[in-house]
């Protein structure tokens, strides 16, 4: 099986913190697969899975410690991201990893250049070939047959769950080789998240997804394999049926059962 | 005491407190409409002061005021953009913006002796620029302020959102960030053109009053406000009854620019 990310011996450090917040994390991330974070709050999920796009770097003065490699799409040759150190190498990772947010963030303008914002970025500038991969990309987040007829609306009158999609299909449109979801549904009504979820599922026949959940049951029917993490350890990782029918660790069994958390 | 009792005197209290408020304000208003309206005629408009119009003086002060705006809305902008987007913690930045708030504060005839000592004296006279400098100093403070509290509205996760999708900081900050906070900042603009365009004291001895129409801004140059203030103190009935036009057109002035702001800001609060 190929690796998409694998962490070695990875720690993180806020600023101003004495404590490590994650300490020595190992984890592979498979491509094409869906990989889920769990664990109770403050354990420490978003801020690894923050880290594997580097966003943390909008805020001065976090410890970053250890190695998160990327690999390339052939599953081969590997990166440390945590090298990086030039704008330009974290833009170039950004546009090889992209993320979506808790609430949808459309920006404040149209429904088309929402998703060509980040195609533009990346320095397609041919307008035919712009819209062609926006609305493959709407397509792909299941959101084309709604907003085909108003793609010059702007972004902020679609619902929410509408929202999050565009969001989907934004960070899609950069062909991605990984999406970081970091508790995509959260903020959504049933129907909208049940669309996520089938979106997320038909994405990792082209990407490798990360997504942090608090919803355990989200876990369970999306992803192939979970992390469950508490107090900034990855206290076991495994095939997500074995976690959540055969855990080996009592912590584990404890949380998924719903005895602390 | 009787809580119900205690509950009407408090509520008589604060209606009165109300009317005498709203009552000063409506007093004014009709004053100046009586008054305003008596003397106000088509007259005022094609002519010059020299000629007993306000067409100079109210030309004059629109160029004075939009000059002073074209300067002080992109330094106070940019100064807003610094405080909130990148210096956001730093020692610096809150020392930059305790003293712009406590420049928007600051007398505003302290600013018109400042320039007049800078740029009055050692040019050898009054002139039209040292009053739109005077304006563009008393505008930047509140501009900053807007700036600053406007984009602080803009969610964070936008921010990272553009950032994630691989934008450089400044991408974000002029394409996103300033889009998102774009009514308020228009807002603030208008509100501070609004309260610079009915200044008197950082005109009056910098910029003076000019009795013709002029473009010559190296001159002493006309402005409305200064010449509200020459002709109420003149003492014929002519000057004062064109005293009270000028304070009725600038009073009107300012009021619809503060009612275009209410028009402006109003569907986004509904949505």
């Amino acid at each position: 099986m190929k690796l998409a990310i694998q962490t070695k011996d990875f720690s993180f450090t806020y600023p101003k913190t004495k404590e490590a917040t994650l300490k020595g994390i190992n984890i592979p991330i498979y491509a094409n697969k869906v990989t889920a974070l769990i664990g109770p709050s403050g354990c420490g999920k978003s801020t690894l899975l923050r880290s594997c796009n580097r966003i943390h770097d909008v805020y001065p003065g976090n410890l970053y410690d250890g190695e998160i490699l990327l690999y390339d799409n052939n599953g081969e040759k590997a990166e440390n991201i945590l090298q990086y150190k030039k704008e330009n190498d974290l833009i170039n990772l950004r546009q090889r990893i992209g993320m979506i947010f808790q609430k949808p963030t459309p920006f404040p303008m149209s429904i088309k250049d929402n998703i060509t914002y980040g195609l533009k970025l990346s320095g397609i500038k041919n307008k035919t070939e712009l819209l062609d991969r926006a609305e493959i990309a709407l397509k792909g987040a299941a959101l084309w047959e709604e907003v085909k007829d108003r793609l010059n609306n702007s972004a902020m009158g679609l619902s929410g769950g509408q929202q999050q999609r565009l969001c989907i299909a934004r960070a899609v449109a950069l062909k991605p080789q990984v999406l970081l979801f970091d508790e995509p549904t959260s903020a959504l009504d049933p129907i909208s998240t049940a669309s996520i979820e089938e979106l997320i599922s038909e994405l990792k026949n082209e990407l490798t997804v990360l997504i942090v959940t608090h919803n355990m049951q989200q876990a369970s029917r999306i992803s192939d394999y979970t992390g469950f993490m508490y107090l900034g350890d990855l206290v076991e990782y495994d095939v997500t049926e074995t976690i959540f029918l055969n855990p080996k660790e009592k912590k584990t069994e404890d949380y998924i059962t719903g005895r602390f958390g | 005491m009787n809580r119900l009792l205690l509950n009407k005197i408090v509520i008589t209290l604060s209606t009165l407190a109300a009317l005498i408020g709203i009552s000063f304000l409506l007093w004014i208003l009709i004053t100046l409409s009586i008054r305003g309206y008596h003397s106000i005629d088509w007259h005022i408009f094609t002519t010059d002061l020299v000629n007993n119009g306000l067409r100079n003086v109210i030309i004059g002060q629109f160029i004075l005021a939009g000059i002073a705006t074209v300067i002080g809305v992109p330094v106070g902008m940019m100064a807003g953009i610094y405080l909130r987007e990148y210096g956001i913690n730093s020692k610096f930045s809150m020392i930059v913006r305790n003293l712009s708030d406590v420049m928007m504060s600051a007398p505003s005839i302290v600013i018109g002796i400042f320039v007049y000592g800078i740029f009055v004296v050692p040019f050898g006279g009054f002139n039209g620029w040292a009053g739109v400098i005077a304006l563009a100093i008393l505008m930047i403070p509140i501009v900053v302020s807007t700036t600053d509290s406007m984009l602080s509205l803009v969610p964070q996760e936008l921010r990272e959102a553009g950032i994630a999708l691989g934008a450089s900081k400044a991408q974000v900050i002029y394409k996103i960030v300033l889009s998102a906070a774009k009514i308020g900042l228009i807002t603030g603009v208008l509100l501070a053109f609004a309260r610079v365009i009915g200044e008197t004291a950082p005109l009056l001895f910098t910029s003076a009053n000019n009795n013709f129409f002029s473009f010559g801004l190296s001159n002493q140059y006309p402005s409305l406000t200064v010449s509200i203030y020459h002709l109420a103190l003149f003492p014929s009935q002519t000057s004062q009854n064109l005293a009270w036009a000028g304070s009725a057109i600038l009073t009107l002035l300012v009021l619809f620019i503060n009612l275009i702001t209410r028009f402006i800001f109003k569907p986004r609060k509904q949505k």
